[in-house]
């Protein structure tokens, strides 16, 4: 049972977060670039004053899969690598903890516009 | 003192014309009026922007072809598009050893290239002169908006770039249809700077145009079998109604939009309309001359309207530009 | 016309202009982010299952939703998804992938320095750099603090 609502919580607050953004887009003139741009930096301050684990530790992957998880997991690795490193964490923890999901994005993109070739839109 | 309205005394004819269109286009409530169609959009070429230059290239042969013209037979050619230094048309027509004057009024471009050609026939110094324009969604798409394959939704004001081009070979009064009248635009910027509802930024060019017609020429819009507007789509062609009604000049019984006729905007999930440089110009070549000639519609006003912006100027936040040119295209000699 | 000026007319266009339909959009939106934050779930369970260690689990689920995406955006299929779901599919990863490998594809007949490789970031370049700058002003200021 436990783990059904783990899936439940993961569609609500996931689907939540993107009902949020749908708002911004169609209420306000916010371009999607700079919705994911204010994600991105809304997860690192939720998970600086600590209110983001919390979401994490209730919904799973409907905190982590948004955008605004990208912010945690960054704002998550640069706390780790400040405690084993000190200050020059802050620059190292970002980029190291979210490294898969930039690098996969960059070697799919590569491969895709080897392999592939854009159509007209449907 | 402005020269307003200008008659042309010989009335040039339209001689002949060529029209290409896409897939979606083909689709649409005028897909039989196309001589050319690629369902692909690919026009055989590998990247868009030479796909919109083979579509140039294509309308003009097929508009000497059906006028039994060969090249030397044209003295000028006044052509134009939306891509950056207007490189579908200076490419498309590089082939052609025609004299080439590139225009660019956005979506207007195939009526300022008719205002132009018509004059320079009218006055005596050209026998002939063509004027071709185009659109390629996938090309304005990329250097618009977003890659193709990006995921985004437009909002309901948005415009869908058409994907045609037309030529239209003008030359010294023989058959009709004639252009009799030509009232070139004035840019007007009602400070308008949302690119996803260009309608609205351009209706103010198109009420400044049509207002100065009919206060110049005395005539009333109910005179014309019909006044078509190029892309002004669902939101600008409501604005240019109200507003030039507020102004006492009702074109309601008598206006049509080309952006709205192009597409069925329910089934083809359009949005507010078809727009681009191909959008008046196919619909003007390809299915209101051939009324005229049918004698379906005899007096028309054409103008299309153009909003003059680029990418850059609009993440300046500056506002849009508009234009739009006036043809009155006649099948009557008086 | 002639006795409205600009922000009046601004305002008479905007008034007028055909509304999304906010309801609409958002139950899409929540539907399909939703159901991207559980196939996101179900590979977590499915690698921990696996008996990968929970490092790995969070790197592998990202990249997973990475790779799924950028495969449907090469096939032509994640767009019609986008315009069915709106911020359904931006806001998840997916949205994140869409935005690196549609430019990359676009940008080929520039060629692959020029074209892929200056480009592919024009629309997702944003999030990582402020996200990135985010990130370091929070570290910077975490350990400033944890020094008193």
């Amino acid at each position: 049972m436990e783990n059904v609502m783990n899936y439940v919580w993961a569609f609500v607050i996931g689907g939540g977060f993107c009902v949020i953004a749908q708002v911004l887009i169609d209420l306000t003139k916010l371009t999607p670039a700079r919705i994911l741009v204010l994600y991105v930096v809304a997860g690192v301050i939720l998970t600086g004053v600590g209110l983001y684990q919390p979401l994490v530790d209730f919904a799973g992957a409907g905190a982590t899969v948004p955008l605004t998880g990208f912010g945690y997991s960054l704002a998550k690795g640069v706390e780790k690598a400040l405690s084993e490193r000190g200050l020059i964490g802050a620059f190292l923890g970002g980029l190291t903890a979210t490294a898969g999901g930039i690098t996969t994005a960059m070697v799919c993109g590569w491969l895709a516009s080897v392999v592939f070739r854009g159509k007209p839109k449907g | 003192m402005q020269k307003g309205v200008i008659q042309l005394k010989h009335k040039p004819s339209i001689l002949s014309v060529g029209t290409v269109g896409g897939k979606k286009e083909h689709d649409g409530p005028l897909g039989k009026m196309f001589d050319h169609i690629d369902e692909t959009d690919t026009f055989g070429m590998p990247t868009w922007e030479q796909s919109e230059s083979e579509m140039q290239r294509i309308a003009l042969n097929t508009a000497m072809e059906a006028g039994g013209m060969k090249i030397h037979d044209i003295d000028a050619i006044f052509a134009g598009d939306l891509i950056n230094q207007c490189t579908s048309s200076g490419y498309g027509l590089a082939g052609f050893d025609v004299p080439f004057f590139g225009l660019f009024g956005a979506c207007s471009t195939i009526a300022e290239g008719l205002c132009l050609a018509s004059m320079l026939v009218d006055s005596g110094k050209f026998d002939r002169a063509a004027a071709v324009t185009s659109s390629h969604n996938c090309s304005a798409e990329r250097q618009f908006r977003y890659p193709l394959e990006y995921g985004g939704q437009r909002p309901p004001t948005a415009q869908w770039t058409v994907t045609g081009s037309a030529a239209l070979i003008l030359g010294q009064h023989d058959k009709p249809p004639y252009i009799t009248e030509v009232l070139p635009g004035r840019v007007t910027d009602k400070g308008i700077n949302d690119a996803n509802n260009m309608g609205a930024a351009m209706a103010p060019a198109a009420i400044d145009t049509l207002k100065r017609y009919f206060t110049q020429s005395k005539k009333s819009p109910d005179e014309f079998s019909a006044i078509f507007t190029g892309d002004l789509g669902y939101e600008g062609s409501g604005i240019l109604i109200d507003l030039l009604r507020a102004e006492g000049i009702d074109i309601g019984r008598v206006h049509h939009d080309c952006g709205l006729m192009i597409y069925d905007r329910e089934r083809q999930d359009m949005h507010a309309g078809g727009s681009g440089c191909g959008c008046g110009a196919t619909v003007l070549a390809g299915h209101i001359l051939p009324r005229m000639r049918e004698l379906a519609l005899t007096d028309v006003l054409f103008v299309a309207t153009g909003a003059m912006m680029s990418p850059g100027a609009v993440q300046q936040g500056l506002t849009i530009p508009g234009i739009a040119h006036l043809v009155h295209i006649s099948m009557s000699e008086g | 016309m002639t006795n409205m000026d600009d922000a009046a007319y601004k305002k008479y266009a905007a008034k007028r202009a055909a509304k999304s339909n906010l309801a609409a959009d958002c139950a899409k939106a929540f539907f399909v982010g939703g159901l991207i934050c559980c196939i996101g779930q179900g590979l977590h369970d499915i690698y921990t299952w696996l008996g990968m260690s929970e490092d790995n689990v969070k790197a592998l689920v990202p990249m997973t939703l990475v790779f799924l995406a950028a495969l449907l955006t090469g096939l032509n299929v994640f767009d019609n998804i986008a315009k069915f779901a709106g911020a359904g599919t931006l806001v998840p990863i997916t949205g994140f992938s869409n935005a690196v490998v549609s430019p990359a594809l676009d940008t080929k007949a520039e060629g692959f320095i020029l074209g892929v490789g200056a480009k592919i970031f024009t629309i997702a370049g944003p999030v990582i750099l402020y996200g990135t700058l985010a990130s370091v002003i929070y570290g910077v200021i975490k350990y400033i603090v944890g020094l008193f």
